[in-house]
């Protein structure tokens, strides 16, 4: 088989050629490591890819499946993985200088689900430091550059997870989401993106950025890889006090062709008031809300009246959080230690002071500031009423809707260096950081392309919390029509 | 309430946060933190009395499992990633108390 036309294919195509013998996990495998070979020196969404555990991996899966026992209909596909999601005797790095030369011990949830369906770990991809950023362009490493032009970020934090996808070096892929850096990277480089409902994707083995806002989901290049990978990771874990004890799974044997009479979608007018939207994104939205309408769901309109606050109130939750869980990064039992320190304080100082990059500190700092005596109540204990307000506005909007329909970013995929003020970077994210303070899901989907420059836009559909079948459906009805 | 931009000190929570700060970056800092904080000072305008806080988006109960001892991860494979062991079974440290004597 062509070797191009192999590494475009969905997870769905590729699984009917294994279950027909017309190809093998050893040929699959061998097309995607010759195609990072080739693409990614340019696109370098890989920090690491080890050749020998993922052939070695495709020669059992080709075994099981001669023998009869294969593990899933998906035994043998890869599967690119973001660097802050552990995988057993591979590096994990977030992307710091601080765990550069850190080496998982165990798998995380997510890639142990992966694994009992046959699914093969392929390579680490390249995020923003520790999840903070918007761009790839905190990566301590390298730059990701975006496939659908090569002078644009992919997004971010989860830029090297939705850039593989986007230029065939892999199927799928997992990444993390804590205030849109699934949903983000995926309407940059036109590709799908779910955040799962908090609590359905065990964290247990995602480095923590901030314990009540991540979730792990998937990158893909259609929504039927999408249910297919969410029936596969997600679940209860006894290993994460914050899973969710409720069944998750079928999301993928449900979907079917159809049109969505009777669906209700809501268009918050918030996020489409907002100044400073690109004409190209609103006229994309427009045309996606008259697909929906042809498809036969009502729309509606809705408020969510604080979603302006949703940034600020994001950025104190999501860095006192942050400044919690990075305080483990002290040089003392594994990551960097300052060779210069002669005491322990020392050691805390120096090795923090010159292993994280400037963007960890900034959050770090925001996190201590917020949380610290006489501030506490004015910053941390108001932004959590905040996010009541917020909880609230999502909840009174679903009672008039099954979804809500909005675009992800206010712009396409920006150039290189161009949003260089922390607070511009962190704008890009406006459209999607209220959905983690609300704990639901939320999927970005591929709407259309920006006629001057090329570049994809992409619409999220939200739902209430475990209402993913809702996404799947609505998701998939557009996508086919 | 008034804004916080203006107390905000980077020297002080840098320290507070563990982080050594270049000093030729400390300025900068300290702009690009008035900066931030400024913007999620906009909070204030919102009334919030008798709004109760959300800490996790899901309802979160204490969650308890069996008693029952099960196999941890044995020593050598906690140690493959410390900067400094001793004997292969202890994380070795630089000095924590004042004074000599420790290895």
């Amino acid at each position: 088989m062509d070797q191009n036309k192999l590494t475009a294919m969905t997870v769905g195509a590729l699984s009917d050629l294994l279950e027909k013998k017309e190809l093998s996990s050893t040929e699959i495998c061998t097309a995607y490591i010759n195609k990072v070979k080739e693409t990614d020196p340019t696109i370098q969404a890989f920090l690491a890819l080890d050749e020998k555990h993922v052939m070695d991996a495709a020669a059992e899966a080709d075994q099981r499946r001669a023998a009869g026992n294969a593990r899933s209909l998906y035994d043998g596909i890869p599967i690119g993985i973001k660097d802050c999601i552990a995988v057993k005797d591979e590096r994990c790095s977030c992307a710091s200088k601080i765990l550069e030369n850190f080496k998982s011990v165990y798998d995380s949830t997510a890639v142990a689900n992966l694994r009992k369906a046959g699914f093969i770990p392929f390579g680490r991809t390249n995020m923003d430091e520790f999840a903070m950023g918007s761009s790839c362009e905190n990566s301590a490493f390298q730059k990701t550059r975006n496939p659908r032009n090569t002078d644009c970020v992919p997004g971010g934090s989860s830029g090297g997870s939705a850039a593989c996808v986007a230029a065939d070096e892999v199927p799928a892929s997992l990444g993390s989401d804590t205030g849109g850096s699934i949903r983000q990277p995926a309407a940059y480089c036109g590709v799908v993106g779910l955040k799962p409902t908090y609590g359905r994707v065990s964290r247990y083995g995602l480095v923590a950025f901030a314990s009540s806002l991540d979730q792990i989901g998937p990158f893909t290049k259609n929504v039927k890889d999408s249910a297919i990978l969410m029936d596969t990771i997600g679940g209860y874990d006894a290993k994460d006090c914050t899973s969710l004890n409720t069944p998750c799974g079928g999301f993928a044997a449900a979907l079917q062709k159809g049109d969505l009479k009777g669906m209700k979608i809501g268009l918050p007018k918030e996020y489409y008031e907002m100044d400073g939207a690109a004409e190209s994104v609103k006229a994309a939205a427009q045309a996606a809300i008259e697909k929906y309408k042809a498809l036969g769901a009502e729309m509606v309109e809705v408020s969510l009246p604080h979603t302006k606050y949703s940034m600020a109130c994001y950025y104190i939750i999501a860095t006192a959080e942050a400044s919690a869980n990075l305080a483990r990064f002290d040089g003392v039992r594994y990551g960097y230690r300052s060779p210069e320190a002669t005491n322990v304080l020392e050691t805390y100082m120096k090795s923090r002071g010159e292993a994280f990059g400037d963007e960890v500190k900034r959050r770090i700092m925001l996190g201590t500031y917020v949380l610290s005596s006489g501030y506490y109540d004015a910053y941390y204990l108001r932004a959590q009423k905040v996010r009541t307000l917020i909880r609230r506005d999502f909840e009174d909007a679903f009672k008039s809707c099954d979804l809500l329909l909005t675009p992800v970013t206010p712009d396409t995929a920006f150039k290189f260096g161009e949003k260089s003020d922390p607070i511009q970077m962190y704008l890009s994210d406006v459209f999607t950081t209220s959905l983690n303070l609300c704990g639901t899901c939320g999927m970005s989907i591929p709407v259309g392309k920006d006629p001057a420059n090329g570049l994809p836009i992409g619409m999220q559909l939200m739902a209430a919390p475990l209402r993913e079948d809702l996404i799947f459906r609505a998701a998939y009805a557009f996508e086919q029509a | 309430m008034s804004s916080g931009a203006n107390k905000f000190d980077a020297g002080r929570v840098a320290m507070l946060a563990r982080l050594e700060l270049a000093p030729e970056s400390l300025a900068r800092f300290q702009s690009e933190m008035e900066k931030i904080v400024s913007y999620v000072d906009q909070l204030t305008e919102l009334d919030v009395d008798g709004i109760e806080p959300t800490a996790h988006a899901a309802p979160m109960t204490n969650v308890l499992r069996e008693d029952q001892a099960v196999p941890g991860f044995p020593r050598d494979v906690m140690l493959k990633n410390a900067p400094g062991t001793i004997d292969d079974e202890l994380v070795a440290m630089p000095q924590v108390l004042p004074g000599g004597g420790m290895a």
